[in-house]
């Protein structure tokens, strides 16, 4: 947020940057939306597969520093990285070798955790199909105006990806949820990335409007994982969202940058596979998407310029005296947990007991065997 | 996917259309003409066309005629809704006073209900109060007054008063040539800026018409919904310099509660209040020299938003669209704040909102001189300062928008109510069109889904949502082709409950029922290998009793 408020005040005094402003403003209604959504998907389970959690917790983190709140963001990981007990550094998912980058923060909210994250869940979300007992964080509340960004990760195949190790979701049946929602209007615009082997085949079968789609491989193409730690003993980060992070990082809530250039994103130099997008279903040109309109939250303002007329003699408004409040002594917590006492308190003495129980027996057992072996007029020769 | 459009013929109107099994047997009748799958369409002059797939009817009904058991009968013709052109009606009475149009023209009128009423009336807006009790004041009905030209009662340039109450006042046009069509162009045109214009309407079925040709203010008001959550929130970044105090709650009770309770037959509403302290806006302000006082230019307006609604912390309670309204009292060392629009002037109100969300409003408050000053400084909010900006607000969230008038239209203000009831007519309306068209789209993409996946179950409850959707809906056209926008508004409202509950039935998800290529798919590698020793053998018995058969004959 510093660095964008410099970069305002840096080009507030040139001339040229009041002309680019009006284009910027006429651009902000362009796009249509009003609201930003995401709902991010890690779908593969077990300690070998921190890259995938790694992937979906950095898209997690660009997408909240550039505005999505808590609230419009659905977090589904398939299991616990930060907390696995294989985990070296605990409470930490890094995303970069040598422990550069932290991605699990402090304040990640996961909506669907472990054994949640299920195929049929995953379509509920989207369709809104819930049972009403479903707390208000883990559903989808989108309407006509909201573009979502839809980020998916983990082992997949041509034409399916792979939930948990036991199920899998087909493309078929990825486009028919999608076109359930365009059926209700539940989105005005909708990204997909998803970021699995052959990852293309996912989006071949979308036929709703207004879908522009991304993979990190073409059908008959591995995606392949970008860096391992030594440290920590997993490949970290796969190689396409690795390169997307990093274009990501440049971006900040104000910037210009469009679609185009996250098409560039991971050439196959860097990523030995070829990154393939979909753009036939999409209304706008790419060029003139901007990369906040779906992953940041850039919301649209107008200024107010009419007020209502009140006259505060009709209403009975008994004017409260405000109170000279009694100066009252500042509150205090109680000391409800004498944390004190527990650190530094001594080991106990603790009183000596006879053996008792399983010793004795065990020891009875013993002596018995003993005599028995040796018998009894032996013992003076003993003591 | 598309929508074509296919009207119907002027004869399917002959029998009476409330009549349900009547529209059954349209249906059957026209799927015996051939009719393709037809889709929906915004139509022109604020009709709107609505038809589904009529398909599925023919392939639910057996040979003998019985219908597809488990199912429910008739329940897919049901489904497949019949709509015909949308017909709006508004009932207006237009009261000519004494004197008012010459004798000649009155003998043309073509009916009339001469009544003797004395009233004095001298300014305009005891006008409107007086004549109040005259009129029969049910929603979407208007009466229009017509008063001779040299009348003292409107002043001088003004041509039309529109009152608060759905009635209006209009001097009589003079001139040569026809009076009365002059007459009938000046009421449309009063009527009109009323009730709904073809636009409001056409902006009503915004899901269904291409994005270029709408405007800004489609895209601001919320859509229509059952209840929206209100929240007030007092962010106070500096409580160290500022002991701010609000009285909220008589705000509300006495500014908001009004209004809300107008609008209480459009939807549920809960209103809450919260202080934030230490909640800072997103963007640094700028000092400008000029002026002494910091700028919030219009370009950074945008970035404000982002990182407090993190902490309003108001979107975790219901499922209803919220509406956050934000009272910002900057900081001691940021004082006075001012917001610039494009141009670079100030602000009137000092308050932006954001379209679908809110408003926030800047709130400065006087510091005395800095060796006097005893902090934490203590501030009484004006509550009725803010509230203007704030219900400003809520209309235009609202979609209560200010109408394009011509020049000699003078409307009455609406005082603390904040809405005039022909805007609340004028929400209404809309609202209606734009409930009747979701049900419709609703219940025409259930169709599709049920059409898709042959093997889905449907339950009694949802069965009878449907039911109960289509009868609203029907109920809702009817009423609004004969003028009673109250009843209408109620039954789309219901129409719509019962249609969101049947699509969003957790049942009713694809993915739980297999299409049959699947079953194929998944048994026949199972059981293929398995069936060929068993057939083999089969066939081995076949052979050796059909050998045995032989045998006997042979040993003779």
């Amino acid at each position: 947020l510093l660095f964008s408020c410099l970069v305002f005040l840096k080009g507030v005094g040139t001339v040229e940057r009041k002309n680019l402003s009006e284009d910027q403003a006429e651009q902000f209604f362009r796009s249509g939306h009003t609201n930003n959504w995401a709902v991010l998907v890690c779908t593969s389970r077990f300690w070998f597969n921190y890259r995938h959690v790694a992937n979906t917790l950095s898209v997690y983190r660009s997408v909240k520093r550039l505005g999505i709140p808590d609230s419009h963001i659905v977090l589904m990981l398939a299991d616990d990285m930060a907390c696995n007990p294989r985990n070296p550094k605990p409470a930490t998912v890094f995303s970069h070798k040598n422990m550069e980058l932290n991605v699990y923060g402090d304040d990640v909210e996961v909506d669907y955790r472990s054994y949640e994250v299920t195929v049929e869940n995953f379509l509920r979300v989207l369709t809104g199909r819930i049972p009403p007992s479903t707390p208000r964080s883990k559903r989808l509340l989108s309407d006509d105006r909201s573009n979502i960004l839809i980020y998916m990760t983990g082992h997949g195949g041509n034409g399916f990806l792979k939930f948990q190790d036991s199920e899998e979701i087909t493309n078929v049946e990825l486009a028919d949820a999608f076109e359930q929602m365009w059926q209700k209007r539940r989105y005005n615009e909708l990204l997909f990335i998803i970021d699995t082997c052959q990852g293309a085949s996912m989006y071949e079968r979308f036929y709703s409007p207004n879908i522009m789609a991304l993979a990190s491989s073409q059908v008959g193409e591995d995606s392949l994982s970008h860096q391992p730690d030594l440290g920590i003993g997993v490949h970290l980060m796969d190689r396409y969202t690795f390169y997307v992070l990093e274009f990501l990082e440049e971006i900040h809530p104000a910037s210009q940058t469009n679609m185009n250039d996250l098409f560039q994103v991971c050439p196959r130099s860097l990523c030995v596979s070829t990154p393939g997008h979909r753009t036939d279903l999409f209304q706008r040109d790419p060029q003139n998407v901007l990369i906040t309109d779906f992953f940041g939250s850039v919301r649209k303002v107008e200024i107010t310029t009419e007020t209502v007329a009140l006259d505060p003699n009709l209403v009975g408004l008994e004017t409260r005296v405000p109170n000279d409040e009694m100066a009252t002594e500042p509150l205090k917590y109680a000391e409800q947990l004498p944390v004190a006492q527990i650190i530094h308190q001594k080991p106990k003495q603790k009183d000596w007991h006879p053996p008792g129980g399983f010793i004795l027996g065990l020891w009875a057992l013993i002596i018995m065997v003993f005599f028995k072996t040796y018998g009894i007029k032996h013992m003076k020769y003993i003591f | 996917m598309s929508y074509i459009c296919r009207r119907f013929s002027a004869q399917t109107f002959d029998a009476d259309p409330g009549d349900s099994g009547w529209w059954q047997q349209q249906f059957i009748g026209l799927l015996s003409q051939g009719s393709e799958t037809i889709e929906v369409l915004g139509g022109p002059q604020g009709s709107g066309w609505f038809w589904g797939s009529p398909k599925c009817c023919a392939e639910v009904r057996g040979a003998d005629g019985s219908w597809d058991g488990g199912r429910g009968p008739g329940l897919r013709c049901q489904v497949t809704l019949l709509f015909a052109q949308f017909q709006l009606t508004v009932p207006v009475s237009v009261v000519f006073a004494k004197g008012a149009l010459p004798g000649a023209q009155q003998r043309r009128l073509p009916f009339a209900d001469t009544q003797e009423e004395e009233s004095l009336l001298n300014r305009k807006n005891q006008a409107d109060a007086a004549l109040l009790p005259l009129q029969e004041d049910s929603l979407g009905a208007l009466t229009v007054y017509v008063i001779p030209e040299t009348s003292p009662l409107l002043p001088q340039g003004v041509g039309v008063y529109v009152g608060k109450h759905r009635s209006a006042v209009m001097r009589c046009p003079q001139g040569p040539g026809d009076v009365l069509a002059a007459v009938s162009a000046r009421v449309q045109q009063i009527v009109q800026a009323m009730s709904f214009t073809t636009d409001s309407i056409t902006a009503a079925l915004s899901d269904r018409v291409p994005m270029d040709q709408l405007g800004t203010d489609t895209r601001r008001p919320f859509k229509s919904s059952l209840g929206y959550e209100i929240t007030f929130s007092l962010l106070n970044p500096d409580p160290k310099s500022h002991d701010v105090h609000w009285d909220i709650e008589a705000a509300v009770s006495g500014y908001v509660q009004p209004f809300l309770d107008k609008l209480g037959s459009v939807a549920n509403f809960s209103v809450d209040s919260q202080i934030l302290y230490y909640a800072v806006l997103g963007v640094s302000p700028r000092f400008d020299k000029a002026s002494s006082s910091f700028i919030l230019s219009a370009l950074s307006l945008p970035h404000v938003i982002n990182p407090v609604e993190a902490r309003l912390g108001s979107s975790a309670t219901s499922l209803y669209p919220v509406l956050n309204f934000l009272l910002y009292v900057p900081e001691r060392i940021h004082s006075p704040l001012y917001i610039q629009d494009k141009d670079g002037a100030a602000v009137g109100t000092n308050a932006f909102h954001s379209p679908r969300w809110g408003g926030i409003m800047v709130y400065n408050v006087d510091h005395p001189a800095p060796d006097k000053a005893l902090l934490p400084l203590r501030v009484d909010v004006d509550m009725v300062r803010v509230m203007e900006v704030f219900l400003a607000q809520l209309r235009l969230l609202f979609g209560i928008s200010q109408v394009p008038l011509p020049e000699e239209f003078l409307l009455e203000s609406p005082g603390n109510k904040g809405l005039t009831d022909w805007e609340l007519d004028r929400l209404l309306w809309t609202r209606t069109v734009e409930n009747i068209a979701t049900v419709s789209t609703t219940l025409t993409s259930l169709a599709q889904l049920l059409d898709k996946i042959g093997n889905i179950v449907i339950k009694d409850d949802v069965a009878s949502e449907v039911y109960h959707a289509v009868a609203s809906a029907q109920t809702a056209m009817l009423e609004l082709a004969s003028g009673h926008l109250g009843s209408a508004f109620q039954a789309s409202k219901e129409a719509v409950i019962s249609s969101e509950r049947a699509f969003f039935d957790p049942s009713l998800l694809h993915l739980l029922y297999f299409p049959d290529d699947q079953k194929f798919a998944i048994y026949i590698p199972l059981f293929l290998p398995m069936a060929v020793p068993i057939l083999l053998s089969l066939v081995k018995i076949l052979r050796e009793a059909k050998q045995s058969k032989k045998e006997p004959t042979k040993t003779d």
